[in-house]
């Protein structure tokens, strides 16, 4: 059944390997905004709470293929940003991927976060603020860190949807699994071995996934 | 900690100084931002009048390409959504029944299509209605969208309804079992109800969800939805870019719709039940609603319940 | 009490969603296999060959050839529905039956043969280069300092990188008009595939001007009529094609679609011609 997988013609590990990568960098890239975009929600300024709330309604109602797509149509082709790469080559596709996926999942990581602020008790707070501490330090020093530990499990959700959201880079030419799947069923005319092949690939890299995160979840929970 | 002034202190005359400096300085970065944007789109005669004029003099563009697209997108969402939903409400049941043999193939259908991208899922039910149905070509690509999404979804929802169970405070059910309810009753009368409308929020995020993998179907199926009526338009009038912002403000407006709807729907759900003794209250949820494709999905342990409020 | 008055709400707006969604399906479920009907599987979004118009009608060279042959065959236009039949699932879609003929820039070849029978062809493209209007290519070897643009997967991507410009960087997208947005902007240097294709896009109205074909012959791709394996119409079409050549509507339409281009291809290939 499986007489297709020739090995030497179809980068098959090079191509997960490079679904891994876009995973990887789009997860520390969205949680680095998605925080910062929780911390702009909850913040004094007026102008930074509007924008947070702008910005996560417009990027989670959008499609993510329109992101990915508008990233390297409207940035790279048409506004020359091209992300410190030629042209043309592998890196540049893989870079703007990389960052449409930030924008897109950094949105669901912002609104975690601040559920994630929401579990922490209000005596919190109010005692680190008692104690004279500033906004950025109550935030960062007290309630930060127990907001993390409480929303590990909605966090390893959105880095599964991610893993499997990676697919969507294939529309701008990134070679990851989902176009290398699609370049074998056109070559090779066999679409349900091929399209189990990799469904069976993703499981492989999402179910252990959630399980151990499942468990750390479970471990690192502020007990109250 | 809904009230978030809590992490900080009233601003005093030098802080609220303050807070207008740090605003007026991102306000200029924004509108930097901005301007180069539309100086540079301006330059490469993107911004010219005949690019987006077709949306606004040729009702055409609307009648022959955009509303049918929309009206298939919306096709697609709803049948998904009304299938997706009860299946959704029986498997998250069926992973907390007492019986092994309903518990556990129940949490295996879930495990498996939450694994898989929801766009092989489509593939493998166009080739199965191909191969071995009858259903016509002109509706089979609706069908394999369809059939993908409620397999994916139906395995989210579930797993949200099970979290909206599990969050249930323990009285609830030993109450209904009390006043001699049998364990059927006790899900359909009690649990669920709670459940369901202490997961709300999290519901219509996947619901949203929903609508955004129409498009998913349309560049390998050939299902005409709404993203695909952007190849059509450009083909005629040369205009991607315009099209293409055009369609994205339509998800955007349709998703708004939808949340709206929601919290509407919700507001009135939960008018004078905040007494419930469900441990998720409205705040709550609203934030669990957006923490990604499965917010809250989990048994309770962390994201699930919030215990830390009264 | 509230509660169930909310549950009953939820429920009247599921029922709406079906009742509406019930609707918009049967419309959709008329057409395809009644009697009477001959199905064609063109291309929805390709200026100059296979186009859906603003009225929702059907324009382009292989439009009209599908028509004429259908009238060859004996159907009225009113029997002719078109079906969308994007190109990796063109095979799938004769040998399913999903169409009875696919007239849709579908390029004879072997592998295809295997699938799939090819009457005609009816014309003869050669993969060409789309470039700005003031950008020379001065011959073949030049290609590989060029930034290419292709549709990913599509013989046209497969033939840069195997045959004549190996080294030319390559970016794959889903459809040609998005490599023209980097054409225009000077991002990409080159959109390649066959030339009656750079021909609808150099003629697009918002798009006259701009782009120039670079006039070289890279590959010889000739157009069939995909049929079914072993069809029992081959012959007849065959005979349609050969009518239309000689009474002089395969000029015609090649005036109407390609004219406005500047694009005169070569004149009408043998029946039974092979690359």
């Amino acid at each position: 059944m499986f007489d297709f997988l020739d090995l030497d013609r179809y980068d098959l590990f090079g191509a997960f390997w490079t679904t891994v990568q876009l995973t990887v960098f789009s997860a520390i890239g969205s949680l680095i905004l998605g925080t910062l975009l929780a911390a702009m929600r909850v913040s004094p300024v007026p102008v930074m709470r509007a924008f947070g709330t702008a910005y996560v309604h417009i990027f989670r109602n959008t499609p993510l293929t329109l992101i990915i797509v508008a990233c390297s149509q409207l940035l790279a082709l048409t506004l020359g940003m091209t992300m410190w790469a030629d042209v043309g080559t592998d890196t540049m596709g893989f870079r703007l991927a990389v960052l449409g996926f930030v924008v897109y999942t950094s949105t669901f990581v912002c609104e975690a976060v601040r559920s994630g602020i929401n579990t922490v008790p209000v005596g919190q707070a109010e005692a680190a603020r008692a104690l004279g501490l500033s906004f950025a330090q109550v935030l960062t020093m007290i309630v930060l860190p127990q907001a993390f530990r409480s929303v590990v499990a909605p966090l390893a959700n959105v880095l599964i949807a991610l893993t499997k959201n990676t697919t969507v880079a294939a529309a701008i030419g990134v070679s990851e699994a989902a176009l290398l799947m699609r370049d074998m069923i056109e070559q090779e005319a066999q679409l349900v071995p091929i399209a189990t092949l990799f469904a069976f690939g993703f499981i492989v890299l999402t179910l252990p996934t959630g399980l151990l995160l499942g468990r750390l979840s479970k471990r690192v929970a502020v007990k109250r | 900690m809904s009230n978030l002034s809590v992490l900080y202190d009233a601003p005093g005359p030098r802080a609220r100084r303050r807070n207008v400096y740090y605003a007026i300085g991102f306000l200029a970065v924004l509108v930097g931002g901005a301007w180069w944007l539309v100086s540079t789109l301006q330059d490469k005669g993107q911004l010219e009048w005949s690019q987006w004029e077709p949306f606004f003099t040729d009702s055409r563009v609307w009648t022959t390409f955009l509303l049918p697209g929309l009206e298939n997108t919306l096709i697609a969402a709803g049948l998904s959504m009304a299938i997706a939903l009860p299946l959704g409400a029986l498997l998250g049941i069926g992973r907390l029944s007492d019986h092994w043999w309903v518990r556990v193939p129940a949490g295996a259908i879930v495990e498996f299509f939450r694994a898989i991208p929801v766009l092989l899922l489509m593939l493998f039910a166009n080739e199965a209605y191909a191969l071995w149905t009858d259903v016509d070509r002109s509706v089979r690509p609706l069908y394999a969208v369809v059939t993908g999404l409620v397999l994916y979804n139906a395995s989210v929802l579930a797993e949200v309804v099970r979290a909206g169970v599990l969050s249930l405070p323990k009285g609830q059910a030993d109450a209904a079992r009390a006043v001699g309810m049998r364990k059927g009753q006790l899900m359909l009368y009690v649990l669920l109800p709670q459940a369901v409308t202490a997961m709300l929020p999290a519901i219509v995020s996947q619901l949203v969800v929903i609508v955004k993998d129409t498009a998913l179907g349309g560049a390998l199926l050939g299902y005409s939805e709404l993203l695909g009526s952007v190849g059509l338009i450009d083909g005629n009038y040369a205009n991607l870019l315009a099209a293409f912002a055009v369609v994205a403000v339509l998800y955007i407006v349709l998703n708004f719709l939808l949340t709206s709807f929601a919290s509407w729907l919700e507001g009135r759900i939960r008018r004078g039940k905040r007494s419930t003794g469900a441990v998720l209250t409205t705040d709550m949820n609203e934030e669990m609603a957006m923490a990604g494709d499965v917010p809250g999905a989990t048994d309770g342990a962390a994201g699930g319940g919030g215990p830390g409020r009264t | 009490m509230r509660l169930r008055k909310a549950t009953a709400l939820t429920a009247s707006a599921v029922a709406l969603t079906l009742a509406a969604t019930a609707c918009g399906g049967d419309d959709d479920g008329g057409d395809g296999g009644g009697g009477g009907e001959f199905v064609i599987g063109i291309k929805f979004d390709q200026p100059g060959l296979g186009l859906m118009n603003p009225d929702g009608d059907y324009v382009g060279f292989d439009v009209d050839v599908a028509t004429y042959i259908a009238g060859e065959l004996g159907y009225e236009p009113d029997q002719i529905v078109f079906e969308e039949a994007p190109s990796p699932e063109r095979e799938n879609l004769l040998s399913r039956g999903d169409v009875d003929m696919i007239v849709a820039s579908y390029s004879i070849s072997e592998e295809r043969e295997e699938r799939v029978d090819f009457a005609g062809p009816y014309f003869l493209a050669h993969q060409d280069l789309l470039v700005r209007a003031d950008y020379e290519v001065p011959d073949e070897e030049a290609i590989n300092d060029m930034t290419l643009c292709s549709v990913s997967g599509s013989t046209s991507a497969a033939n840069v990188q195997r045959d004549f410009a190996p080294d030319a960087a390559l970016e794959e997208y889903n459809t040609y008009s998005e490599c023209l947005t980097g054409l225009e902007n000077g991002a990409i240097d080159a959109l390649t595939t066959d030339d009656s294709i750079l021909a609808g896009y150099a003629a697009q109205e918002t798009h006259q001007g701009k782009f120039a074909l670079a006039g070289l012959q890279l590959s010889d791709e000739y157009y069939g009529v995909g049929l079914p394996k072993d069809s029992e119409d081959l012959d007849a079409v065959n005979e349609a094609i050969t009518a239309m050549v000689e009474d002089g509507s395969w000029d015609q339409f090649v005036e109407e679609h390609f004219g406005p281009a500047g694009y005169e291809p070569e004149p009408a290939p043998e029946i039974g011609a092979r690359p």
